[in-house]
């Protein structure tokens, strides 16, 4: 009797102690990864090489997906101004749109696609092999040597990757200003120009890289060191690492905006 | 059980691991010393890789106490370990060599990385090659981990595991996968790392035909290549086997009371004496 009134919330209570321990589990290696930057050994050759792989791997991806936002910003919004008889305001809506918003979230959405499912495959593969184990039986510490380079690097790149992202925007939107709406060079880089203020640079050219950077990095190693069950393991924390890291983008992007909108700042 | 004078290497007392609160390993209590072998038997799943794991404080237990050169391992901090590991030597059962390193990095890792080892850079070349060359690899310096054979794999698994010339060699199922001509070139490989550095072995496997090896050759460095122990005069290392059933130790004694042993699992590994 006594088991069957209990059962209920105790039952409730086991489905919670699952994500409650992956969440410690989470925050205690973000903290390590973090603790390490300032602890030696430090492995700046892995810092740089995860730079190339992870930055300059992703340019030509980042660069499209900015094109053809900005150009489809264009598109969109000359056709909402138009209404209103404002076309030659096209620059202002592409540049803040992209500097707010799309720059940072699209360009961290990519990087959640090739590089938290890249690390979370490469470092779940080195964990099914025992390459972890052997780190640690080798006297190095994997989230010394894996984790926090990745992390740095990641920091590093996904902020200049946006500002890249918003600059080929912008350029995607003045190729439509020109060739399609018939608006002068110098009218849409002006009104783009004097649309951004600091903040809007600040925001989405730093703090939301930086905070994704940090989504995109962590999830992709959290997912990968701890695969288990061989090559389907493999598969399965590749694909929930890119889940998490793109679903964490869009919170973290909305608890980052709701901040700034209610300073007031944005 | 101890060996006349030779210290303790390698000391399990009342060790229980489990994992999601399943029993892996319950209540495993051993003792090796220095210049021992021992050959540990089981089927898969009765945890010999967790008992290395453990021994290489890669796992910790839930109960009981693990004591490396008289250290308790239970009681140290991942950073503590490090120095400890350094002084022991490892082959994992899928080599477990660095994919995105070649051969000759994968070799000089423990030297480069091991702080406790303190190997001058100038030194570490040659060491690798020493290494690679005790292990017949002496031409795969610049090749990839993937280049190589499942063999060839091993033996440089096995350079890197005994380069820093540990006292204490630990080996897991390294003749598993492989073909009987192979299987037996590692072997002699781990006998000959035992003979010529004097190290204390730990050899788990499922093929009795490695214990019996272990327990019946040595590695005559003259003639540079295995021996019945019987035509050797001096003395022998003592190989004790061991076998684990399920998580427990259900036997452990020298190779004849194996071979009389009644016990059918046990019997399964060897053949019975009659």
């Amino acid at each position: 009797m006594v088991a069957s009134e209990f059962g209920e919330p105790a039952c409730l209570l086991d489905l919670l102690k699952e994500p409650v321990l992956d969440v410690q589990e989470f925050v205690v290696l973000a903290g390590r990864a973090f603790r390490n930057i300032f602890r030696k050994p430090h492995y700046f050759d892995d810092v740089i090489l995860q730079m190339d792989r992870i930055g300059v791997g992703s340019l030509i991806v980042v660069a499209l997906v900015g094109l053809f936002s900005g150009i489809v910003m264009a598109l969109q919004m000359s056709r909402a101004l138009s209404q209103y008889g404002e076309v030659e305001k096209t620059g202002t809506l592409v540049a803040i749109t992209l500097a707010r918003e799309l720059g940072p979230v699209l360009t961290a959405i990519m990087m959640a696609g090739r590089n938290s499912s890249g690390i979370a495959s490469e470092l779940g593969s080195m964990k099914v092999t025992e390459q972890i184990d052997a780190m640690r039986a080798l006297g190095t510490d994997p989230i010394q040597k894996l984790v926090t380079p990745r992390l740095l690097a990641t920091c590093f790149m996904l902020p200049l990757l946006t500002i890249i992202a918003d600059f080929v925007g912008l350029f995607g939107g003045w190729v439509i200003s020109v060739a399609k709406l018939h608006l002068g060079s110098r009218l849409y880089w002006n009104s783009a120009w004097q649309a951004l203020e600091w903040n809007d640079v600040a925001q989405g050219g730093l703090i939301k890289p930086l905070v994704f950077a940090v989504v995109v990095s962590l999830i992709g190693c959290f997912y990968g060191l701890r695969t288990t069950g061989g090559t389907q393991g493999v598969g399965r924390s590749t694909t929930q690492a890119m889940v998490a890291a793109t679903i964490m983008i869009f919170i973290t992007d909305a608890m980052i905006t709701e901040f700034f909108v209610s300073q007031g700042t944005s | 059980m101890a060996e006349a004078g030779a210290p303790s290497v390698l000391r399990f007392e009342n060790v229980s691991v489990s994992f999601d609160g399943e029993a892996v390993l319950t209540d495993v209590s051993f003792e090796a010393f220095e210049g021992e072998s021992r050959v540990i038997l089981g089927a898969a799943g009765s945890g010999k890789t967790v008992l290395l794991k453990t021994a290489l404080g890669l796992i910790r237990p839930d109960s009981g106490r693990v004591l490396v050169f008289g250290q308790d391992l239970s009681k140290m901090r991942e950073a503590q370990l490090f120095d400890i590991r350094s002084r022991i030597g490892m082959l994992f059962q899928e080599s477990a060599l660095f994919d995105s390193l070649n051969i000759a990095e994968n070799v000089a890792y423990p030297l480069l990385n091991q702080k406790s080892i303190r190997c001058p850079k100038s030194e570490v070349q040659g060491r690798v090659e020493e290494a690679l060359d005790f292990v017949e690899l002496g031409g795969t310096l610049d090749k990839f981990p993937s280049e190589l054979s499942g063999g060839m794999r091993r033996r440089a698994a096995i350079a890197r595991a005994v380069v820093t010339a540990p006292p204490l060699v630990l080996y897991d199922s390294p003749s598993a996968g492989l073909d009987p001509i192979t299987a037996h070139t590692i072997m002699a490989l781990l006998i000959k790392e035992r003979d010529m550095a004097q190290t204390t072995t730990i050899l788990v496997t499922y093929r009795y035909q490695d214990g019996n090896l272990m327990a019946n050759f040595r590695y005559n460095s003259k003639q540079g290549r295995l021996e019945p122990a019987r035509h050797w005069d001096g003395p022998l290392p003592r190989t004790t086997f061991m076998v684990l059933r399920e998580g427990r130790l259900i036997f452990e004694g020298n190779q004849d009371r194996l071979e009389s042993t009644a016990d059918d699992y046990i019997s399964k590994f060897c053949k019975r004496r009659e």
